[in-house]
C-alpha cells in the first residue's frame, strides 16, 4: 500500500523549480501491492497523463504516473489518483436491461440488441434513417468513435450524430478551423517549459488540468518564472497566481480581447512581416478593434483601464507566449469570435509554430479530440470537409460505399438540434453512449420532457446507472477504462494507448464490441456486398489500422504509429508518419496553414450569424495557406439581469469532480472532499439578502429553481456561481443541478450552448 | 426621375423584411437559434430602413403612393407543424431578394447621381442584406431534408 501524497489536501504536490525538461516525480496511490502494472493514460480530464494501472488478482488496486511520459513525467492529480476505485463500484451496470410495462428489467444481450435492431429497421422503413440520432461522448476511445462514425455515416446514412463534446470543445474546433483551416492544436506542452508568459482566458487550469498547472507552478518556482495574465470573473486558484488578473463582467470577453489587441497594435507590439507573409484580414480586424479604447473597455467590462494596459504590455513584449482558453470563453456569448481573438493575438505577434509559443484551445474531456477527429460528432473523419466532394469521395472509397450514402448535404446535425428534433418528434430513436444529458444539458426541465416522450425510443449505454439511464428503453452495460484497449489523444496531440488491465464486471461489454455487434446484426454492407465493419475488424487494433488509413495525408496523420510503438514508452504527438516518425511538436512551423481550398475542413462561416460559406464563396478568398484574421464587434447577451431576476448566474467545475460525478462521485476520497453542490455569492450580496455561509438559498431563473447551501466570498458582486457536477443519482429530492437554471441557446458558429450566464434571483429559505 | 419611387419601394421592402423577421422570431420561439437570429436580423433591417429614410425625404417628389405589400402575400396562409418553419424561412429568403434587388437598382442610380452618401449607405446595407440571405439559405438547407423526408 502506497500513497505518495494526500492529493485531496495537496492538490498539485510539492514544488520543483526547473529549467530545461520538467523533472520526473512519480505519484502513486495503491491499496495493495500490485502483481503487475498495465500501461494506460488517465481519463479524468483532458490532460492525458500517462498512467500505469496496478493489478492484483484480476482487480485494480491502484495507479501510478508514468515517468517516461512527456505529458506528466510521473505526476497525477487528485482525480487520477482516486478515481479508479469507481471501476469496482458495487452499483456498476452488469446486465442489459429492457423496459417492459414501464419498468427496466434484466435481459440478455441477444434480447437487447435484437430489440434495437428491429426498432432501427422499423423506423428506417417508416421514416428513413434520418429519424435515428446518436448522442455520444468525449470519454470513449478513438477506435470506438471511428466505428460509430462509420455506422452512422456509411451504415445508416444519418446526419444526426454528435457528442457531448458539443458542450465542451466544439468552440475549440470551430476557432481552430476559422483561423487555421482545420482543427488541430498548434502548440505543445513543452512550450510551457520555456515560455515567458501565459495567457489563460476563462480557463481555471488549476482546477481543470491539475498536472498541467503543476508544470506552471514549477516554472513559477524556478529561476525564470513566466508572467501570468488570467481573465476570469472569479478569483479562482488560477487567478490567485496571476501577475495580472482581469475580472470582466459576464459576457464581455470580446470587448476585453478587442481592447487588448487594440493596445498591441497601437504600441506597435506586432510583427508586420509575419502578418504580411502569413495572414489575411489585418486591416478589417484593425478597424473592428480600433473602437475599443481602454476606457471604453473599462466602462463595459469593469476591467480597469490601467490593468488592461498592464496585461497588454506583458502580452505585447514577451518573446514567447502560451495562451489557453476554455469554458469561460466557449460557453459564453460570442464564443467562437472570442476564441478566435486569442488565435489573432498569436498571429499578430508571429508567436506560433515555434518553441515556447503555443495556443491551446483546450479540450474539456480526455478523448474529445478523437470524437472530433473520428467524425463521431458534427465533423467528418480526419478533418474532412462536408462541402468538399473530393473529401466525401475519399471516405466513400475507404468505406466502399456510394458517396451519397454519406450525409453531406448540409453540416452534420449538432447536438442541440438533435435534441430539438427529438422534442418535435422527428427523431424517433436516440442512442446515448457514455454521457449523462439529464444533468449536463441546459434547461433540464425541457430535456426531461423530451426524453419522456412516448414516441422517442431511447438507448443508454453506460457503465453506471445515471439520471439518464433511468429514462431509457434499453440500457446497455458498458466496459470502461482499464477494462478494454484503445487509444486517445490529448490537447497537445499526444496519442496514448490504454491497455486492458482487468475484465469488465458481469456481462458488461466495451463500446467497441457493442457498436460492431450492432453493425453485424444490422447487416450493413459495402458496395461489393462485404460486411461494413466486420469483414476486416476483429479487434480494436484492426480498427486502429483502418483509422490510420483514413488519416493518411491529412493533418492528423497517424500512419507512423502502431499499438506496438505506442506501447514502448511515452505517448506520441500527431502528425506521425514517414516524414515525422517520432511525431511532431509544433504545427505550422513554416507559417503555412491548412487553409488551402482542397485541404481546409470548412469553407468558413459568417462569425456573427454562423451562415456557412460555400465552395464558390471560398474560391474568391482562398488564402492558399495563409491564416485568417477575423473579428467581430460586441453583442449584448440575450438575457441580462433585470428587476425580476437581478443577478447573473455562472456555472463551472470543482477540482475534485468530473462531469456529472458518475465516476468521481463513486470515489469516497473525492466525494468526501466535495460532497454537495453550493451557491457562491459575493460578501456584498450575501449581506443584502441576509445570508451567511451554510444558509439554504433558493436560486430561480425563468426556467427552473434549485436549493443550494450558501458559500460567501471570492466572487464579483452581482454574480453567483453553482458547480455543474451535481445531479440526483446519489441525492434525490432537493433540486440541485445547476442546469435546472441555464438557457437553451448556442453560439451561431460552434453551436456550443451558453452555460456561463443566466439571469436569476435568490432568496434565503429556512432549511 | 423615378428614383424616389424606387427608394420608397426599398424602404417598404426593408420594413416588410424587418417585420417578417420579427414575426418569425416570435412565432418560432421553441427554436432558439431562429428566435435569436431572426430578432438580430430584424434589427439589421430596421437600421437599414432608418438609413434609407433621409434619401426618401430627399428624393420624395416622385415617390409612388402605395408600394405592393409583398409580405401579406407571402405569409398569408396559416401554417403549423414541421413544414411551417421551412416555409417561413423560405418566404423570408424571398423578401431578402426583393430588398437585394431594390438595392442593386438604387446603386445604379447612386453611381449616376454621384450621391456619395447614398453610395456609402448602399455599400453598408447591401452587404448585410446578402448576409441575411446567406444565413437563411444555410438554415433552410439544414432544415430541408429532415422536414421533407422525415418529419411526420
Amino acid at each position: 500500500m502506497t500513497e505518495t501524497r494526500d492529493s485531496i489536501k495537496d492538490i498539485w504536490g510539492p514544488r520543483t523549480g526547473y529549467t530545461g525538461q520538467w523533472p520526473v516525480r512519480v505519484d502513486e496511490q495503491t491499496t495493495e501491492t500490485p502483481d503487475h502494472w498495465v500501461q494506460s493514460a488517465c481519463v479524468l480530464c483532458s490532460n492525458g497523463c500517462g498512467i500505469d494501472i496496478g493489478v492484483k488478482d484480476g482487480r485494480i488496486v491502484g495507479v501510478r504516473g508514468r515517468a517516461v511520459d512527456r505529458t506528466n513525467y510521473g505526476r497525477l492529480g487528485p482525480k487520477g489518483l482516486n478515481g479508479w476505485v469507481a471501476n469496482q463500484s458495487p452499483d456498476r451496470l452488469t446486465k442489459p436491461q429492457i423496459r417492459r410495462n414501464g419498468k427496466l428489467e434484466d435481459a440478455t444481450w441477444d434480447e437487447a440488441m435484437e430489440l434495437i435492431v428491429s426498432k432501427s429497421k422499423q423506423i428506417i422503413k417508416e421514416h428513413t434513417s434520418g429519424a435515428i440520432g446518436f448522442y455520444t461522448s468525449g470519454q470513449m476511445f478513438l477506435e470506438e468513435y471511428y466505428a460509430l462514425a462509420i455506422i452512422g455515416k456509411a451504415g445508416l446514412g444519418t446526419p444526426h450524430m454528435d457528442g457531448n463534446t458539443r458542450l465542451c470543445t466544439a468552440t475549440a474546433a470551430a476557432a481552430l478551423k476559422v483561423s487555421f483551416g482545420t482543427d488541430g492544436q498548434p502548440g505543445s506542452y513543452t512550450d510551457l517549459d520555456t515560455t515567458e508568459a501565459v495567457l489563460l482566458v476563462g480557463h481555471n487550469m488549476a482546477s481543470q488540468q491539475t498536472v498541467l498547472w503543476a508544470r506552471i507552478l514549477d516554472r513559477l518556482a524556478g529561476p525564470n518564472p513566466p508572467k501570468l495574465v488570467v481573465i476570469d470573473p472569479r478569483l479562482t486558484f488560477t487567478a490567485e497566481k496571476a501577475t495580472v488578473h482581469l475580472a470582466p463582467r459576464v459576457g464581455t470577453n470580446i470587448p476585453v480581447m478587442n481592447g487588448l489587441l487594440r493596445l498591441l497594435i497601437e504600441a506597435g507590439h506586432i510583427d508586420p512581416a509575419y502578418i504580411a507573409a502569413h495572414t489575411v484580414g489585418f486591416e478589417e480586424l484593425k478597424k473592428i478593434v480600433d473602437k475599443w479604447t481602454p476606457e471604453r473597455v473599462e466602462r463595459l467590462t469593469g476591467v480597469p483601464a490601467d490593468k488592461l494596459r498592464e496585461a497588454a504590455n506583458i502580452l505585447g513584449t514577451c518573446k514567447t507566449l502560451v495562451s489557453t482558453a476554455l469554458q469561460g470563453v466557449y460557453q459564453s456569448m460570442q464564443a467562437t469570435a472570442a476564441a478566435v481573438q486569442i488565435n489573432n493575438l498569436h498571429l499578430l505577434r508571429g508567436l506560433i509554430g515555434k518553441p515556447g509559443a503555443g495556443i491551446y484551445q483546450m479540450n474539456g474531456q480526455p478523448t474529445s479530440q478523437n470524437t472530433r477527429e473520428c467524425g463521431a460528432d458534427g465533423d467528418l473523419p480526419a478533418f474532412r470537409n462536408w462541402g468538399n466532394p473530393d473529401h466525401i469521395q475519399q471516405l466513400a472509397d475507404l468505406w466502399n460505399v456510394h458517396p451519397d450514402q454519406i450525409p453531406h448535404w448540409s453540416p452534420p446535425t449538432h447536438a442541440m438540434q438533435i435534441w430539438r428534433y427529438c422534442e418535435t418528434g422527428s427523431i424517433k430513436m436516440l442512442w446515448i453512449s457514455g454521457t449523462n444529458p439529464l444533468v449536463s444539458l441546459p434547461d433540464l426541465d425541457r430535456v426531461r420532457k423530451t426524453i419522456e416522450k412516448e414516441d422517442l425510443f431511447v438507448i443508454a449505454q453506460d457503465a453506471f446507472p445515471t439520471e439518464t439511464t433511468k429514462y431509457a428503453d434499453v440500457v446497455l452495460p458498458a466496459a470502461i477504462w482499464g477494462e478494454k484497449t484503445g487509444c486517445f489523444t490529448n490537447v497537445d496531440r499526444t496519442v496514448h494507448i490504454s491497455h486492458k488491465a482487468i475484465d469488465p464486471p458481469g456481462e458488461a461489454r466495451s463500446d467497441f464490441d457493442i457498436f460492431v455487434d450492432y453493425s453485424r446484426r444490422m447487416d450493413f454492407r459495402g458496395q461489393d456486398g462485404s460486411p461494413l465493419l466486420t469483414s476486416t475488424w476483429q479487434t480494436t487494433e484492426d480498427a486502429f489500422e483502418a483509422w490510420k488509413k483514413c488519416t493518411k495525408g491529412r493533418p492528423c496523420d497517424y500512419t507512423g504509429m502502431s499499438y506496438a510503438k505506442l506501447s514502448e514508452g511515452s505517448g506520441i504527438q500527431w502528425p506521425c508518419n514517414e516524414a515525422h516518425p517520432d511525431g511532431t511538436e509544433h504545427l505550422y512551423t513554416d507559417g503555412v496553414f491548412n487553409t488551402q481550398i482542397d485541404n481546409c475542413e470548412a469553407y468558413g462561416h459568417d462569425l456573427e450569424t454562423g451562415a456557412p460559406h460555400t465552395h464558390d464563396d471560398y474560391k474568391l478568398i482562398d488564402p492558399k495557406g495563409k491564416a485568417f484574421l477575423k473579428g467581430v464587434d460586441y453583442e449584448v447577451p440575450h438575457e441580462v439581469p433585470d428587476e425580476a431576476y437581478p443577478l447573473w448566474l455562472t456555472t463551472g467545475r470543482l477540482v475534485y469532480h468530473f462531469h456529472t460525478r458518475t465516476k468521481t462521485g463513486r470515489s469516497k476520497a473525492l466525494n468526501d472532499a466535495a460532497p454537495d453542490s453550493y451557491v457562491q455569492l459575493a460578501t456584498e450580496d450575501a449581506a443584502r439578502y441576509g445570508i451567511v455561509d451554510g444558509d439554504m438559498v433558493e436560486v430561480t431563473s425563468r426556467r427552473g429553481r434549485v436549493l443550494e447551501p450558501a458559500r460567501v466570498g471570492d466572487i464579483e458582486p452581482g454574480l453567483v456561481f453553482i458547480p455543474f457536477h451535481y445531479g440526483y443519482w446519489d441525492k434525490p429530492g432537493r433540486p440541485r443541478a445547476a442546469n435546472e437554471l441555464t438557457i437553451t441557446e448556442w453560439d451561431p458558429v460552434s453551436k456550443q450552448p451558453h452555460y456561463k450566464y443566466a439571469a436569476v434571483r435568490i432568496r434565503k429559505v429556512l432549511a | 426621375m423615378h428614383l424616389g419611387n424606387y427608394l420608397g419601394l426599398l424602404e417598404n421592402s426593408e420594413k416588410q423584411l424587418c417585420d417578417a423577421f420579427e414575426h418569425v422570431s416570435k412565432k418560432h420561439r421553441d427554436e432558439p437559434d431562429i428566435e435569436q437570429m431572426c430578432a438580430k436580423l430584424s434589427a439589421w433591417s430596421r437600421e437599414h430602413r432608418g438609413k434609407v429614410m433621409p434619401f426618401v425625404e430627399k428624393y420624395s417628389k416622385d415617390k409612388s403612393k402605395e408600394p405592393k405589400d409583398l409580405r401579406r402575400d407571402l405569409f398569408s396562409e396559416k401554417r403549423s407543424g414541421s413544414l411551417a418553419l421551412l416555409r417561413d424561412l423560405h418566404d423570408l429568403w424571398l423578401l431578402t431578394q426583393e430588398v437585394h434587388l431594390c438595392w442593386t437598382v438604387i446603386q445604379q442610380a447612386a453611381l449616376g447621381l454621384r450621391d456619395e452618401d447614398l453610395k456609402a449607405t448602399y455599400t453598408f446595407c447591401y452587404a448585410r442584406t446578402k448576409r441575411q440571405a446567406e444565413w437563411l439559405l444555410g438554415r433552410i438547407k439544414q432544415a430541408a431534408p429532415q422536414t421533407l423526408l422525415v418529419a411526420a
